[in-house]
């Protein structure tokens, strides 16, 4: 790995460290055991479309509106992550990758290290052609939260905390 | 209603406000604002930003009727439908259309000031449709029946208690609910059935991108994005404004709205939908179909709202309201939005600064006519709006065009020798009191100190409080019989032209020369010891005053006076030193809607505040111990147009120089503001805010120290809220007195 990727994905995890958001790095072989340690069942996701990588059995790939009300977690794939903001852009996809980051107590949001850019103009302008393409995406920093009840709470429409799987990068150190 | 009784009603409504929503609103607002100058401060390209967004904002609104063509394309080429309603009714009607169409039992609204400048909900509620907010803050008001006192965060004058007792009262609960953590899941768990059985969801937009179709809404609860996606219909509703060109557009506003808003860095999320969106919804009524397996047909509706934007955009005046992001910016650093919120601080719709703005634009002058007074023009907002409006002025403008509008009749008062021709005969006589004082002043000191005693006699006291409304528990300012210069006339200069180092005028303002000449005799004696000859010209009055007012032709009047009063000693090369710091943003500030842009700028760059320049002369090796050290540590408040300039930092390094240990106060304004304080309706107010300052110089670290203040109003007030003293810096450095 380039010093230049790692000093971006140090950034990353200080600016998730300030979020209070957990993070954990992973080859994509051991991908499923990291998994498994940090959800709590049940759990929904919609499909990660990285090589080499794939959603464990055990997570319900089809959710429907019932399961998804009943999931404790929910696991989607970033497309990228913001550096200086902790942010990971979550696009909308038609099988509900929206909903499934939303609506569980825990969001995983899993995200490539080789896709972490430094800072908003970058991850804007690789939004822009995607946009005008018609696609929506949700930069997401950290849980929902809401301070309308007279003192910070998090989780108040949406996960009450998130946690970013990172995967590495191929030949990674 | 007689004026007297105007005024007591406003001092009555003012002091309940205090009372009941006061704290909640200081507690939330002094937090984002606190929360937004540590923000700012970690964010490297800030002032850049600001100059982006302004120039995309700036950009986007000469373009507007170009882009809200190319919106309306690319919304339909997305699939989407877009209605450019003139009015609210307009949009309203639509609206219901819509909800018509899809038999809508329920509509799910995420927190939009759009719409409440719409009334929408009244508009639906009307047909029978169950109207739910769904942002938290907006659901409390809802179930309160109230409106927002704030334009992001609603409910902030509601402390979790008042909310729990609410809460507690309205709904059948088994336990009484007590934490934020038990009323935010409460909310959550009742909010997110309504949105489940929801037939049609509303939202806002803070930005509209004309190339792609995008709306942008920035949230952190995530009810916006449920309101979005859940039911198959969406609507959202924006004012034109919020049209950009491009999504790459996007990135400084979402770098700043956070962090100007309520000092976060970025909210929890950036929702950029370009609708109608792939994602699919959630159907109860189908709850074991995978969300894979779903083909919805999403029905997406754009409603953009003119309703006085266009005119807005052909008002020179007006047009700059435009640009505004809605941050709240504007409201949490003002000093008296600290301390009532919007509810005293707004007008139908929009609080805090901007609000005078778009109240003007939207609903016209009764809106504004309420609260406009509410800013003082301390300027506390012009650095901390991401877009970098000059609200402030914009205020002015409004209370000029009010000031118009007055009937012309209803004073033909004895102060009509005061009122110069340009300003109308039937403006409100205390307005005119305030912005003539310049006049009384020389009235004032050619009587002194008969005029002094006379003034603070019982009965002057209680007929100036009915006629004018001064408030007869302010102190009035003394007026000295000689003038600083005359003074200076008797004494002449000190150090010669031909030996000095430099040459300075010294601006005789108003108030150095009638009231507090001490101040001016120790400038003199100051710039002197530093080997600078000094003069004191005869040049009157700055406009600040008629300013205030909102008397903008008396203003420019007496800045083409004052300009053509010292271009022979800039011409000379001469520098301008002024001592009050109202005066110098005058010069700085608002002479660039005054004068000539040459003249503005040669006034602006040739004149200083004192202590920055004795800073400069020091700096430029004159002496230090030619100058009084302080004997005492000090307690120094700056002056609110004086941090907006920049400036305040010079005192306390002189200070420091001479070996001072100094204690700066941090709260945006003193609270009197030139006249402010002095009017019936707003003294309390006036004091309210003054606690700030007055718990800050008197807490411990503080209580001994010696008071020294730049402003006039400020040492006013400071006096008004101390045992102590207040005096302004240059009289603690001054070789010839001493403080
Ligand atoms: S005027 Fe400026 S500071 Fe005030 S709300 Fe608008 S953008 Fe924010």
């Amino acid at each position: 790995m380039s010093t230049e990727s790692g000093s971006l994905r140090r950034r990353f995890q200080d600016s998730l460290a300030d979020l209070e958001v957990s993070v954990s790095r992973t080859e994509p072989a051991s991908f499923e055991a990291t998994l498994e340690d940090v959800v709590d069942d049940p759990v929904v996701g919609t499909p990660l479309p990285f090589d080499g990588v794939s959603l464990p059995a055990w997570v319900d790939e089809e959710p429907s509106p019932r399961t998804l009300e009943a999931a404790t977690t929910g696991v989607t794939a970033a497309s990228f992550g913001i550096a200086d903001y902790g942010s990971v852009v979550l696009p909308s996809t038609e099988d509900g990758a929206e909903q499934v980051s939303l609506f569980p107590d825990l969001h995983v949001a899993v995200l490539r290290e080789a896709d972490l850019v430094p800072d908003m103009p970058t991850a804007i302008d690789r939004l822009g052609p995607a946009l005008r393409d018609g696609d929506s995406a949700i930069l997401a920093t950290g849980p929902s939260a809401t301070a309308d009840m007279g003192s910070l709470v998090k989780g108040a429409h949406g996960p009450k905390a998130v946690h970013v799987v990172l995967l590495e990068e191929g030949g990674d150190e | 209603m007689s004026k007297p009784d105007d005024r007591r009603a406003k001092a009555a409504r003012i002091r309940h406000l205090l009372e009941t929503e006061g704290d909640a609103v200081e507690a939330n607002t002094a937090g984002f604002n606190r929360g937004r100058y540590e923000a700012v401060a970690d964010l490297e390209s800030y002032e850049e930003l600001k100059g982006e967004a302004r120039g995309i904002k700036e950009d986007a609104i000469e373009r507007l009727p170009e882009l809200l063509e190319q919106v309306t394309q690319t919304v339909e080429a997305n699939g989407g439908t877009v209605y450019l309603a003139d009015d609210a009714a307009d949009a309203n009607r639509y609206i219901r259309e819509i909800a018509a169409e899809k038999e809508a039992d329920r509509v799910v609204k995420s927190k939009s000031m759009t719409s409440e400048e719409l009334e929408v909900n009244d508009a639906l509620e009307g047909d029978g449709v169950d109207v739910v907010e769904t942002d938290l803050g907006e659901w409390v008001l809802q179930v309160a029946d109230e409106s927002p006192s704030h334009i992001v965060a609603p409910a902030i004058h509601r402390s979790r208690a008042e909310i729990a007792r609410l809460f507690n009262d309205r709904f059948d609960l088994e336990e009484p609910l007590e934490t934020a953590e038990e009323l935010t899941m409460f909310a959550r768990e009742r909010l997110g059935e309504q949105i489940r059985e929801a037939d049609v969801g509303m939202t806002g937009a803070n930005f509209i991108t004309a190339d792609s179709g995008t709306i942008m809404l920035v949230t952190s609860e995530g009810n916006a994005r449920k309101t979005a996606v859940v039911p198959d219909t969406h609507v959202a509703v924006a004012g034109i404004e919020k049209v950009v060109p491009s999504v790459e557009d996007l990135s400084p506003f979402i770098e700043l709205i956070g962090r100007s808003g309520t000092g976060q860095d970025i909210t929890s999320y950036i929702s950029l939908l370009t609708p109608p969106v792939e994602s699919p919804t959630v159907d109860i009524d189908e709850p074991d179909v995978a969300f894979a397996e779903r083909e919805d047909d999403r029905d997406f509706h754009l409603v953009l709202i003119d309703n006085g934007r266009t005119a807005m955009r052909e008002d020179d005046q007006l047009r700059e309201t435009l640009y505004c992001i809605r941050c709240s910016a504007c409201a949490n650093s003002c000093a008296n939005f600290q301390s009532v919120g919007g509810h005293a601080f707004g007008g139908e719709t929009y609080s805090g600064g901007i609000a005078t703005g778009w109240e003007a634009g939207v609903h016209g002058a009764d809106s504004v006519a309420e609260f406009n007074d509410l800013c003082t023009g301390c300027s506390r907002c012009v650095n901390a709006c991401p877009v970098e409006i000059d609200i402030p002025w914009i205020n002015t403008v409004v209370r000029d065009r009010l000031n118009h509008g007055v009937d012309p009749d209803r004073f033909e008062f004895l102060y009509d020798e005061l009122v110069p021709d340009e300003e109308p005969s039937g403006l409100d006589l205390q307005k005119r009191l305030f912005g003539n004082y310049e006049t009384l002043a020389k009235l004032g000191s050619a009587t002194a100190p008969l005029a002094n005693r006379v003034a603070e006699l019982g009965p002057v006291r209680s007929l100036l409080e009915r006629s004018v409304g001064v408030d007869s528990r302010r102190p009035l300012p003394a007026f000295e019989r000689e003038t600083l210069r005359e003074w200076y006339d008797e004494r002449g200069p000190r150090v010669a032209a031909s030996e000095a180092d430099r040459e300075v005028v010294l601006y005789p303002d108003t108030y150095t020369n009638y009231v507090d000449v001490d101040r001016g005799k120790a400038a003199v004696r100051v710039l002197e010891a530093l080997d600078v000859h000094v003069t004191v010209p005869n040049v009157g009055e700055s406009g600040r005053a008629p300013l205030s007012q909102g008397m903008i032709a008396t203003a420019d009047e007496q800045a083409s006076e004052v300009y053509a009063a010292l271009a022979e000693h800039l011409d000379a090369g001469r520098d301008v030193v002024v001592i009050e710091p109202s005066d110098l943003a005058m010069f700085h500030r608002e002479y660039e809607k005054l004068l000539p842009e040459r003249s503005f700028e040669r006034l602006r760059d040739g004149s200083y505040e004192v202590l920055e320049y004795v800073y400069g002369c020091l700096e430029n090796g004159a002496d230090p111990a030619a100058l009084r050290a302080p004997e005492k540590p000090i307690a120094y408040h700056s002056h609110c147009q004086q941090r907006t300039l920049g400036l305040e930092a010079y005192t306390t390094a002189v200070l420091e120089e001479l070996d001072a240990d100094v204690f700066e106060s941090d709260v945006e304004c003193c609270g009197m503001a030139g006249s402010f304080g002095y009017k019936q309706e707003y003294y309390e107010l006036s004091m309210d805010v003054g606690d700030r300052l007055r718990d800050q110089f008197e807490s411990p670290t503080a209580a001994d120290r010696l008071v020294l203040a730049s402003g006039t109003s400020c040492e006013d007030q400071l006096d008004d809220l101390l045992e102590r003293e207040a005096s302004h810096p240059v009289e603690a450095i001054d070789p010839g007195g001493g403080v």
